[in-house]
């Protein structure tokens, strides 16, 4: 999407903020290990209140660091969300693709992340567990079919398809509210990395919190550059909650 | 006659005169003739106590027999005819040891079976083929096989159901129930084959094909015990074998509410627990209904204790042999995680408003920081039944750098921090007002040391926590960062080489060299202010060498027991520093290497624990002797020992080995504990 004009060596870097939102055992935490880590896990425990990586995509004219709040989907703790999509600039809103539920609740963060979270911000639409479908996404279709019995989190029926979610509602939802959209399996790998390379390019250059250049020592002060808005509220708000909790 | 700190020296040497005629100090009598049998001394222990205690000791055998709170039997005649029915090997049992008569508790009734245990469990080897030719009713004895292990493997009267169910009705008293249970599987299983080999490196009687088979099958059920039952909903269950293998479980937790629905299961799935739940829901509200709160009952070999905690009750059922004290402690921790999950107001308030709310909602998600509390529970584990912390051991100067650390890059907000290893405790930073409560920590380190979901997830994070004994109000929100102690592996810069460690989070290895940096603030939004503090913590660390420090602590492990006392008969030992609430406890290497050696080494502390605990026993030292080892627990009000040796330890030197271990914490005091700590 980017005009790549300047492929000069040292590319420019700049961290972005994302956020995971989503119904719990989505899949949320196993798309940024295999983001992060290029690895999975059978039966993941459930995250509990949030998880913050990194991770660094290379694109064709800079360096994109993603800091990723990796958000618990249960109830309790959806009063906390605000906290993390507060500064963020891209979400991804993840549901699962074998559960009808978690696209209604995928809506619910969607609505509310255009109504409280910064203007701009870049939202993604995942249907998650593509490895759990069949015939949907063409690599899916190779995985072997008993291991869905295996996977832990899936509702599947044992069936070849445990697809409740056309390609088609998702997609088309995303377009009605001006999202990317995408199905991805996190088991199997597919589209993981396309979501997030996708989100840095609708990024507007303009909206990254651009820092200090080149590889290495960027890294840290990045993050705490980025992040000097939220400190000035914290002082603020310290004093009264400590005593509220002291007693 | 026991003085607070006496020395247990001089107090088992009054036990060994009366001892090895009365009580049969095992170690002697394996050495000469037939070995006094080994869970006939496990009956006799608290007994020898109580009369120590009351300095009766020299007095005469009968007492023995009065041990708990039951009335003195008549003598019984009929004991002994029923040993010469069974054949001549009793009877000459009989002649050998003049304790034969003993061999059963006080009962109401006898029956053939349990005198037919009797030689195979603990007549020589020599002896057991004419045993098993001459008692025919071997088969219904063996027949009786599993209900025999519930009671109590082996124990004369144990296997005896009249009278277990005479006296399983005393409802809600540790010491009781201790006595009956609390060497009850474990207690007797100490006669399992790894015990056993104990016995035979040191010359003792060979284990016998009738036992075996039955230890292997329970040494088959605990390692099981943690296998997953099938959901009743999957396809091509049989409902019948669920249940079978549910049973089998050596032990069960259960949260229900007031209501009945339930909340939490260990084992099962809703559909096959929901018959369970319902009758014990039955069972609490009929008592309750007459204001009269049910705390305990044993059915068939297990014991379960109730816990009513506003709208819930907490149910275990354990086959293992605490007692009502420690499984409560137990359902006290269950209770204390939900708390620390929902708080104190918000859980009263789900149920004010309705009282059959079903809490699983709110709970979702947490089923693994209950369940990993539950299985550290059924493995054994020493912190929660001292309920003590463990300390990593260095020296007190190098403590006191990481200490000082903590506090110079100390960030406003934050209220406690702590640096852990390998679940043991490096340091804490606390305000000069609070402490921090044992049960907290239990929570915490359960939650990111033994449910390994947050240190899989890799990353930074920011948890929301409920620390009932500091607050359970309200939540705090707590900083993770695991930074991995070995350097090679410092850096996850290449990340595709990770792969392996992060599929497979039950490698204990990562618990045993990773560092963790917990940051706790009352301030929810503090999180960017904490990360900045660790980074300069780890920072400054790397510089003044502490993490090397922490590094070869952790590389070092725990010491023997051999390094600490040379030469000694001591096999483990726990020591809890009362005033510090920490405990220290040696390698479990070399004596106790599998997870079911642990079992039953705790097994054994917990049987201690409840000794000197019991209500009514003002014990200073217990002294427990039984076939398959010799133990000691030791309190006063400054520590609690409890150490373990060798079946054939003699008392002496366990004494002495216990007070040089004793003179080694005095002297290693501030290297093992924390004191103090650094406080703001």
């Amino acid at each position: 999407m980017v005009d790549s004009g300047n492929a000069s060596a040292p590319k420019p870097s700049s961290s972005v903020k994302l956020v995971l939102l989503g119904e719990a055992a989505v899949g949320k935490s196993s798309l940024v290990l295999r983001f992060v880590n290029n690895a999975f896990q059978e039966n993941k425990e459930p995250t509990i209140g949030a998880a913050f990586l990194t991770q660094k995509t290379a694109l064709p004219t800079r360096t994109i660091k993603f800091e990723i709040w990796d958000t618990a989907g249960q109830e309790r703790f959806a009063s906390l969300a605000p906290m993390y999509y507060r500064n963020a600039q891209s979400a991804l809103v993840v549901y699962d693709l074998t559960k009808p539920t978690s696209l209604i609740k995928a809506k619910h963060w969607v609505a509310e992340l255009q109504r409280q979270a910064s203007p701009g911000i870049v939202i993604a639409l995942v249907g998650n567990k593509l490895d759990l479908t069949k015939g949907a996404g063409g690599e899916a279709a190779a995985l072997p079919a008993e291991e869905e019995g295996v996977e832990g989190e899936g509702e599947g029926e044992g069936d070849g398809d445990a697809r409740k979610i056309t390609t088609q509602e998702g997609r088309s939802y995303a377009e009605e509210e001006g999202l990317l959209f995408f199905e991805t399996s996190a088991k199997s790998g597919v589209n993981v990395q396309e979501v997030f390379t996708a989100i840095a390019n609708a990024i507007p250059e303009t909206q990254m919190k651009t820092s200090r250049q080149g590889a290495g020592g960027g890294a840290g002060g990045g993050t705490q550059a980025a992040l000097g808005s939220d400190r000035v509220n914290l002082t603020g708000g310290k004093g009264e909650a400590k005593e509220g909790c002291a007693c | 006659m026991p003085h607070d700190a006496s020395p247990p020296s001089k107090r088992s040497s009054d036990r060994q005169n009366s001892g090895d005629r009365a009580s049969g100090a095992s170690s002697n009598g394996k050495e000469h003739g037939p070995p006094s049998p080994g869970k006939d001394d496990n009956i006799d222990e608290p007994a020898g106590d109580a009369r120590d205690f009351a300095e009766s000791s020299k007095a005469a055998p009968p007492p023995r027999l009065d041990r708990d709170v039951r009335p003195p039997l008549p003598p019984r005649p009929t004991n002994i005819s029923l040993i010469q029915d069974s054949g001549a090997i009793a009877g000459q049992r009989q002649h050998q040891s003049p304790r034969a008569q003993l061999l059963s508790r006080a009962t109401t009734a006898i029956s053939k079976a349990d005198i037919q245990a009797q030689p195979h469990k603990d007549s020589p080897k020599k002896v057991s083929p004419t045993s098993e030719q001459s008692t025919p009713p071997q088969g219904p004895s063996q027949a009786f096989g599993s209900i025999r292990s519930l009671k109590g493997l082996g124990r004369s009267d144990a296997g005896d159901t009249a009278s277990i169910r005479s006296f399983a009705t005393t409802v809600g008293h540790g010491g009781d129930n201790e006595s009956l249970l609390g060497d009850g599987l474990f207690g007797s299983s100490q006669d399992l084959p790894t015990w056993r080999l104990f016995s035979n490196e040191e010359g003792g009687i060979e284990p016998e094909e009738l036992d075996r088979s039955e230890d292997e099958e329970i040494d088959m059920n605990f390692y099981k015990e943690f296998d997953a039952v099938a959901g009743v909903s999957e396809v091509g269950q049989d409902e019948e074998k669920l249940i079978r293998q549910w049973k089998a479980k050596q032990k069960h937790f259960l949260i229900l509410t007031s209501a009945g629905k339930p909340v939490y299961s260990r084992h099962g799935d809703d559909q096959l627990i929901s018959s369970s739940i319902g009758i014990i829901q039955t069972i609490i509200s009929f008592y309750e209904a007459n204001d009269d709160h049910l705390k305990g009952f044993s059915a068939a070999g297990a014991r379960f204790t109730i816990m009513s905690q506003g709208p819930l009750y907490l149910v275990a059922i354990s086959k293992l042999g605490e007692s009502d004290t420690q499984l409560r402690a137990q359902l006290e921790a269950l209770y204390m995680q939900i708390l620390s999950t929902l708080t104190l107001p918000t859980l009263n308030h789900l149920f004010a408003n309705r009282p059959s709310t079903d809490l699983r909602r709110p709970l979702k998600g947490t089923e693994v920081l209950l369940s990993a509390l539950a299985d550290s529970f059924t493995r054994g584990s020493a912190p929660a039944l001292l309920s003590a912390l463990e300390c990593l051991k260095m020296k007190k100067s190098q403590r006191q750098i990481i200490n000082n650390t903590l506090l110079r890059t100390r960030c406003p907000s934050l209220l406690y921090g702590l640096i852990v290893a390998g679940g043991r405790l490096v340091s804490v930073a606390r305000p000069r007002k609070h402490s921090l409560h044992p049960s907290d920590l239990q929570l915490v380190f359960n939650m990111l040391f033994e449910a390994g979901g947050i240190k899989a997830g890799g990353g930074e994070n920011w948890i929301p926590i409920c620390l009932p004994g500091f607050n359970k109000n309200g939540y705090l929100y707590m900083y993770v960062s695991f930074v991995t102690a070995s350097p090679s592996s410092s850096s996850s810069a290449d990340n595709n080489n990770n792969d392996e460690a992060i599929e497979n989070p039950e490698d204990i290895s990562i618990t045993q060299d990773t560092v963790a940096i917990l940051l706790i603030s009352a301030d929810k939004e503090s999180f960017y202010e904490l990360r900045k503090m660790r980074d300069q913590l780890i920072d400054e660390l790397d510089k003044n060498n502490s993490m090397q420090t922490i590094r070869s602590a952790i590389r070092q492990g725990r010491p023997a027991p051999t390094d600490i006392v040379p030469g000694t008969v001591i096999r483990h030992f726990l020591y809890k520093s009362k005033g510090n609430v920490q405990f220290m406890m040696p390698s479990f290497e070399p004596h106790f290497p599998t997870m079911l050696d642990r079992r039953k080494l705790l097994s054994l502390y917990h049987a201690l624990h409840a000794g000197v605990h019991a209500k009514n026993a003002h014990l200073k030292v217990y002294h427990c002797i039984s076939r398959n080892a010799v133990s000691l627990a030791w309190v006063t009000p400054l520590f609690e020992l409890y150490c373990v040796a060798g079946p054939n330890a003699s008392r002496n030197a366990l004494a002495q080995s216990a007070n040089k271990v004793i003179q080694w914490m005095k002297r290693e005091e501030e290297r093992v504990f924390i004191i103090g700590g650094a406080v703001f």
